[in-house]
């Protein structure tokens, strides 16, 4: 019995839960009243057997369990309502059909804008993640109390200024799909930056943001981008071996050892992403995931097809006309036309001013005066790079390039 | 559910009176209140018009100028009744003002 309720625990608690906050239209009471329809199925499937519809008995347990919560708890007038509004629920789960997914509803809401990103992450792991507030806060370092008051904030949030459950329309639909694979992104980076064998987190993030877009991917079949988002975490989780050396030093996708590459990942990405090609609409994952993928067709860093990575840059700086983005696309352009080139329009002065304070700006100005062999120069721009971060692992990454160029025979370009 | 949207300007970015972007921004807003339907609104004059009333002990404090001196100030608000925040910023999103200022959107505390 204890089997059976971990099977549909495992498989079915995000969906149960989806449902449950639908009719109970409450977070918390969702979550409480399905607490104790699952003690009740302890001893219920013990004594009489395991029901036909597991999940279906959950819910409509739960929502029994909810009506006695709000019985016995002294009612604000609030309360009350929903209680009414419960009585003539309609009831679900008693036969053989699949209760109803409204794990879409509970994702888009989780991830409404109106909430901070910290907020979404939070909620969107407990809920639909159905990992614990104590491996939440271990995953982003945050300490036990100040998660679980981030998600009562959250929640307060969605009650008070009235955030509704629901799918939002289509017109809506780009933006709002966008800030959901935003959080999956960044939980997906959350996992790929955590350094490994680390035994403080006992849950793998990137395995959890990629079940995530899994399920928007089923459950919105129309969307070509999170096929893409799919396809690009699976490159970048190919590269996880090759990403750290034996020190835990950040090795760049130029300096990898491509064989420690993981070929099935890659094959898998690029099946996702021929499968989002081939639906309607590109946008900007689609075109993000490409360029991963011309890199992760090369089997050396020379035999990279740059000339194919600007063009993807030149159409994702109509999406995204963002510094960052003309940052790399002028990397690009080194690559393909020449560090001049590249130092450019890197050189431009509203990039300059915009990215003044970004670390990584000052680190491909130096790379780029460096292979130019303007050395005083890149020598100021590393300098420069170091100061305006605090990772100690970049630190070191940067003294190593100041070491090189102050000792001319270590000097090894790989543009020569 | 009803919601306030609170309109926040900066002078120094919004069309001033006198020309024909100050003249367009009047045709928008009116086309915008046309489409809102019902609703209750009004702009309000400059913070140099405005005095500041406070009782602190018995004693009534009436001050030259705004709560708050600001760059940004209030410029004018609307109440809307609303099915959610959603539609709720969706109105706050054709505020003209919107493309210049900020339109804070919260909801009406209801008794």
């Amino acid at each position: 019995m204890d089997e059976a309720l971990e099977t549909v625990w495992v498989r079915d608690r995000s969906r149960i839960l989806a449902t449950l906050i639908g009719v109970l239209r409450d977070f918390d009471l969702a979550e409480d009243a399905l607490q104790d329809a699952v003690a009740s199925a302890t001893v219920t499937w013990a004594a009489h057997g395991v029901p036909v519809n597991p999940a279906g008995w959950l819910v409509t347990t739960a929502r029994r369990k909810a009506i006695d919560r709000l019985r016995s708890t002294s009612a604000s007038e609030r309360r009350q309502r929903a209680w009414g509004e419960l009585a003539i629920a309609w009831d679900i789960g008693d036969g053989i059909e699949p209760i109803p997914d409204d794990r879409l509803r509970l994702i888009f809401t989780c991830c409404h804008p109106a909430l901070t990103l910290d907020a979404q992450v939070a909620l969107t792991l407990r809920t639909l993640g159905g990992l614990s507030t104590e491996d939440v806060a271990k995953a982003f370092l945050i300490s036990g109390p100040a998660l679980a008051q981030r998600i009562v904030r959250a929640k307060r949030k969605i009650r008070e200024a009235g955030i509704a459950y629901r799918v939002p329309s289509p017109d809506e639909l780009p933006d709002r799909l966008g800030a959901v694979m935003a959080v999956i992104t960044l939980i997906f980076n959350a996992g790929y930056l955590a350094p490994r064998g680390t035994a403080l987190v006992n849950v793998d993030l990137c395995d959890e943001a990629m079940r995530l877009v899994t399920v928007v991917i089923d459950l919105l079949p129309d969307e070509s981008e999170p096929v893409s988002l799919a396809a690009m975490m699976h490159f970048q989780d190919a590269r996880r071996a090759a990403r750290v050396d034996a020190e835990g030093l950040p090795v760049t996708m130029e300096e990898q050892d491509r064989s420690r590459w993981d070929r099935d990942k890659l094959a898998r990405g690029l099946e996702l992403l021929g499968r989002a090609r081939g639906m309607e609409r590109i946008g900007p994952y689609g075109l993000k995931a490409s360029i991963s993928a011309v890199h992760a067709a090369a089997p050396r860093p020379d035999l990279t097809e740059w000339g194919s990575i600007v063009r993807l840059y030149d159409a994702l700086l109509t999406w995204e006309p963002t510094p960052v983005v003309r940052l790399n696309r002028a990397v690009a352009i080194a690559m393909a036309d020449g560090p001049d080139a590249g130092l450019a329009l890197v050189d431009d002065p509203d990039l300059a001013s915009d990215l003044v304070d970004y670390h990584l700006y000052h680190a491909t100005r130096a790379d780029l005066l460096r292979r130019l062999g303007r050395r005083d120069e890149a020598i100021a721009a590393y300098r420069q790079a170091r100061h305006l971060t605090d990772n100690a692992a970049e630190h070191r990454f940067i003294d190593q390039r100041l070491v090189a160029m102050v000792d001319p025979t270590d000097l090894t370009d790989p543009t020569d | 559910m009803r919601y306030m949207l609170i309109i926040h300007n900066d002078p120094a970015l919004h069309p001033q009176p006198g020309g024909p972007e100050w003249d367009q921004l009047m045709a928008d807003y009116a086309a915008f209140s046309e489409q809102l339907g019902n609703y209750t609104g009004a702009p309000l004059n400059d913070p140099s018009t405005a005095t500041t009333v406070r009782i602190r002990n018995d004693e009534t404090l009436i001050v030259d100028g705004p709560f708050e001196e600001t760059k940004e100030w209030m410029s004018g608000y609307y109440v809307i009744d609303c099915d959610s925040l959603d539609q709720a910023i969706k109105a706050a999103t054709m505020v003209p003002s919107a493309k210049f200022g900020s339109v804070e959107v919260r909801p009406v505390a209801e008794m």
